[in-house]
């Protein structure tokens, strides 16, 4: 997978809870930490909102990477919620990566309200690493790619 | 009638590929075969038929109608239809061959569908007679001869030889083109092979299978029979037979919405599926019993009403092979036939 | 085994047990033998069948037939009971209108599997248990039954009935000793590249007659997500490759956690994909990350994507495993 540097920007999708993790995001924006546009903030009620096939319907309309953050593991507004999404994405992905679709393009991450930097850290680091894999070819929707 | 030794059949495909496309039976990694575009090193498939239907050289799964561009209040519609190449079909056995002129019935009717004419226009249909037929064939039920197809020319695979004889001016025309490779011959060998097909033929378990019901009682009784009660109460409503059938021809028109704008597809539907026809106001079929008997008395009844009495079945035995609980149009016709 | 299971059947629709009986009909060959709805006594004489071509998993029509007047009688085979129960435990049956009679099973002979050896224009076949004597329109031929069977029964996992009211024979028992997630760790074991070749090689051939859907007993949905006008993603036929993996990836996913591995799924599929290497891959990893479940086992435990707990690993363990980038 050869990264042409000079001009390809990943679109990414994050998936936040409302509680914690959208919190988060915002703190890093009060607290000016630069993370990268590229990134589109997808609000949730709960990380366990989140279905399987949102994840594949960001893919299709253009994602090269999908992300989900919610709460800490103990931390859910619902109590249980992000458990659910816990197992549930944890199987998701080991399925995307047994058919054979690049495993880093999708990640979970819990960011509570308190860790804008934390945010700001994870998405830069994930910007970059779905950048080096390049655009999303094995899980794209040829229509959806916009005119250029 | 014409002639080339085996040994020269990938020089033949060699040469009709330098034209124009060719597509013929291959086996698949799993030995199962289907149609494949022919490229240097790929053998002619041993297996009697392909899994698929050969209709999807003029009636593909999905077509991509049109597109539509948005501006505000103006919608402009692209027309993205390309000129179509010719292509060569090669290995058709009588039973596909047959269900073009079926399909032609359909489509080529007034309102003529214009995706399918330029396909057909474009494809030259090279039959390929069965020399060993099995147990789910019935075409011979529909006076189709599996030892003699249609098409634009027919060819006869023997031990040493490939016969091959043109039917229609297009078969006659794909001749010209090979010509270099092939030498005259008389039929002496072809006919011994048809008199060895005709044997089995005759003895297969559905050869003398009767479909005069259909034709002796009124659409009325047939539709109102208690049989469909016990004939369709295990179908588990799944497209398997429409989808692998060679002459079933319904389809769904739907719009894409690609978020900068929309495309405009045809695809194959099943009236197995619930939502088959369904309205705006309602659904015209309610029940699986519904559904399935729209598919036999399309194919039994409805179909050869209005078209001089032939049945919109060939015979391919697909559905046959293929149904997941073995419910089939076999079964329906000899079930009906009981009565007699 | 034919004999007992009629005179059950018999007996049962005698004394008013059952007024209907769910079972297996012959067809025009040995092997093409349809779930049909017995009524009468003389049903079950003309056509009753049950040995070694009776493919069929009869459970799910239990959701339909067990909302209908009076009582039904099914019989199931070890595998199939796995399904029923996990119909009971999702509340899909009416349990009290269901008399199920366990039956034996050695594992079922696949027309499919003998065509695929060659052996073609089957007209009869007969099992003795052993071995299997075709008959053809070009002569007999003999096959040993281990060769015969479909992928869903040479990797029996279970020769036990979970559930029943009556059994005909002994029961059987389970067999963790299955070789069935082979398949599924040669793949694990594949480069990404390799895996990603294998499923667009067999998803491709994919023609969205939903069969597999269709008989899938955990696919009990009253309106798929794929059939429903409002979800977005309706699909007739999939018109490009990401359409096809959509379709198996939800459906799969759907379905994890409930899927008995039943088998059905690749057993109906008119372009042999083999999808029960997307369930078996959902059962291997819920086993390894969660402990072993047995979907359908018992009627208690708790489904593995319904329950969770605090030390559960996390989704970032799936760039720890093995297989190449």
């Amino acid at each position: 997978m050869q990264v042409n540097e000079n001009n390809f920007r990943p679109k990414i999708v994050a998936f936040c809870c409302n509680w914690c993790s959208y919190a988060g995001a915002d703190l890093a924006g009060t607290n000016r930490l630069n993370y990268p546009a590229d990134v589109k903030i997808i609000r949730v009620p709960c990380s366990c909102r989140v279905n399987p096939m949102f994840i594949l319907r960001a893919f299709q309309r253009g994602a090269d990477g999908v992300i989900m953050c919610g709460c800490h593991p103990g931390d859910c507004h619902y109590t249980s919620g992000n458990y659910f999404a816990r197992r549930r994405m944890t199987l998701l992905f080991s399925m995307l990566d047994y058919m054979g679709i690049e495993r880093e393009r999708t990640r979970v991450e819990w960011v509570s309200a308190a860790e804008g930097a934390k945010f700001a850290a994870t998405m830069n680091e994930f910007v970059e690493t779905v950048t080096a894999l390049g655009e999303n070819k094995r899980l794209e929707d040829l229509r959806c790619k916009s005119k250029q | 009638m014409f002639r080339l030794p085996v040994s020269k059949m990938d020089e033949f495909f060699g040469a009709i590929a330098a034209a124009q496309t060719l597509y013929l039976p291959a086996d698949g990694k799993d030995g199962k075969a289907s149609y494949v575009k022919w490229e240097s090193g790929i053998a002619l498939s041993k297996a009697l038929n392909t899994v698929r239907s050969a209709k999807d050289f003029f009636f593909p799964q999905t077509t991509n109608l049109c597109d539509f561009n948005v501006n505000g209040k103006n919608i402009e519609i692209i027309d993205n239809r390309t000129e179509s190449e010719d292509f060569v079909v090669f290995g058709v056995r009588a039973c596909d061959a047959r269900s073009f002129t079926i399909l032609d019935k359909v489509f080529l009717a007034e309102p003529v569908d214009s995706y399918y004419a330029t396909r057909r226009e474009h494809g030259t249909v090279i039959t390929m007679a069965c020399t060993a037929p099995e147990e789910n064939c019935f075409c011979n039920v529909f006076g189709i001869d599996a030892a003699n197809p249609e098409g634009d020319a027919a060819c006869w695979l023997t031990e040493n030889y490939l016969y091959i004889n043109p039917i229609t001016e297009k078969g006659r025309k794909f001749i010209e083109t090979v010509k270099g490779l092939l030498e005259e011959c008389d039929s002496a060998e072809v006919d011994a092979q048809k008199a060895a097909t005709k044997e089995i033929l005759d003895r297969l378990p559905f050869a003398n299978v009767n479909t005069d019901y259909f034709r002796k009682n009124t659409l009325l009784d047939i539709f109102n029979s208690d049989k469909w009660a016990k004939l369709s109460e295990s179908c588990l409503a799944c497209g398997t037979c429409t989808f692998v059938c060679p002459t079933c021809q319904c389809y769904d028109i739907k719009d894409y919405d690609t978020g900068h704008g929309v495309k405009r597809y045809r695809t194959w539907d099943s009236c197995m599926y619930s939502d088959f026809t369904k309205m705006a106001a309602a659904n015209s079929r309610t029940t699986q019993l519904q559904r399935f008997r729209q598919r036999f008395m399309h194919k039994l009844v409805y179909f050869p009403d209005n078209n001089e009495g032939e049945f919109g079945c060939v015979g391919c035995g697909r559905c046959l092979s293929r149904c997941p609980i073995s419910m089939n149009i076999i079964k329906v016709i000899k079930n009906f036939g009981e009565e007699e | 085994m034919q004999e007992q299971t009629v005179k059950r059947a018999l007996e049962l629709l005698a004394d008013g047990t059952v007024n209907r009986v769910l079972g297996w009909k012959t067809g025009e060959f040995a092997y093409d033998t349809t779930p049909a709805v017995f009524t009468s006594a003389e049903e079950v004489e003309k056509s009753f069948i049950y040995n070694d071509f009776c493919g069929p998993n009869l459970s799910k029509y239990l959701i339909k037939e067990s909302r209908k007047e009076g009582k039904i009688l099914v019989f199931l085979k070890p595998c199939d009971t796995y399904s029923f129960n996990q119909l009971c435990k999702e509340h899909r049956l009416i349990r009290e209108n269901i008399y199920v009679i366990g039956v034996p099973c050695t594992g079922k002979v696949s027309a499919e599997k003998i065509k695929s050896s060659g052996i073609k224009g089957i007209t009869g076949m007969e099992s003795d248990g052993e071995n299997v004597t075709v008959h053809t329109l070009y002569g007999d031929s003999t096959v040993k039954k281990s060769d015969a069977m479909g992928a869903k029964c040479s990797t029996c996992k279970s020769k036990k009935h979970v559930a029943f009211d009556e059994l005909i024979g002994e029961d059987g028992e389970v067999n963790n000793d299955n070789a069935r997630f082979e398949m599924v760790e040669k793949l694990e074991a594949m480069s990404a590249d390799e895996r990603y070749e294998f499923w667009r090689g067999e998803l491709s051939k994919c023609i969205r007659c939903n069969a597999c859907r269709n008989v899938c007993p955990a696919c009990s949905c009253e309106n798929c997500v794929f059939d429903n006008p409002e979800s977005g993603i309706q699909q007739r036929a999939a018109v490009n490759s990401f359409e096809e993996n959509m379709f198996h990836l939800i459906r799969a996913f759907h379905v994890a956690g409930r899927c008995t591995d039943c088998g059905e799924c690749s057993r109906v599929c008119p372009q042999n994909i083999p999808l029960h290497l997307l369930n078996r891959k959902y059962i291997k990893d819920i086993n390894e990350f969660y402990g072993d479940y047995q979907a359908g086992a018992d009627l208690d435990t708790r489904p593995p994507l319904n329950a969770y707990t605090f030390d559960d690993c996390e989704p970032s363990i799936v760039y720890k495993k093995g297989g190449n980038e």
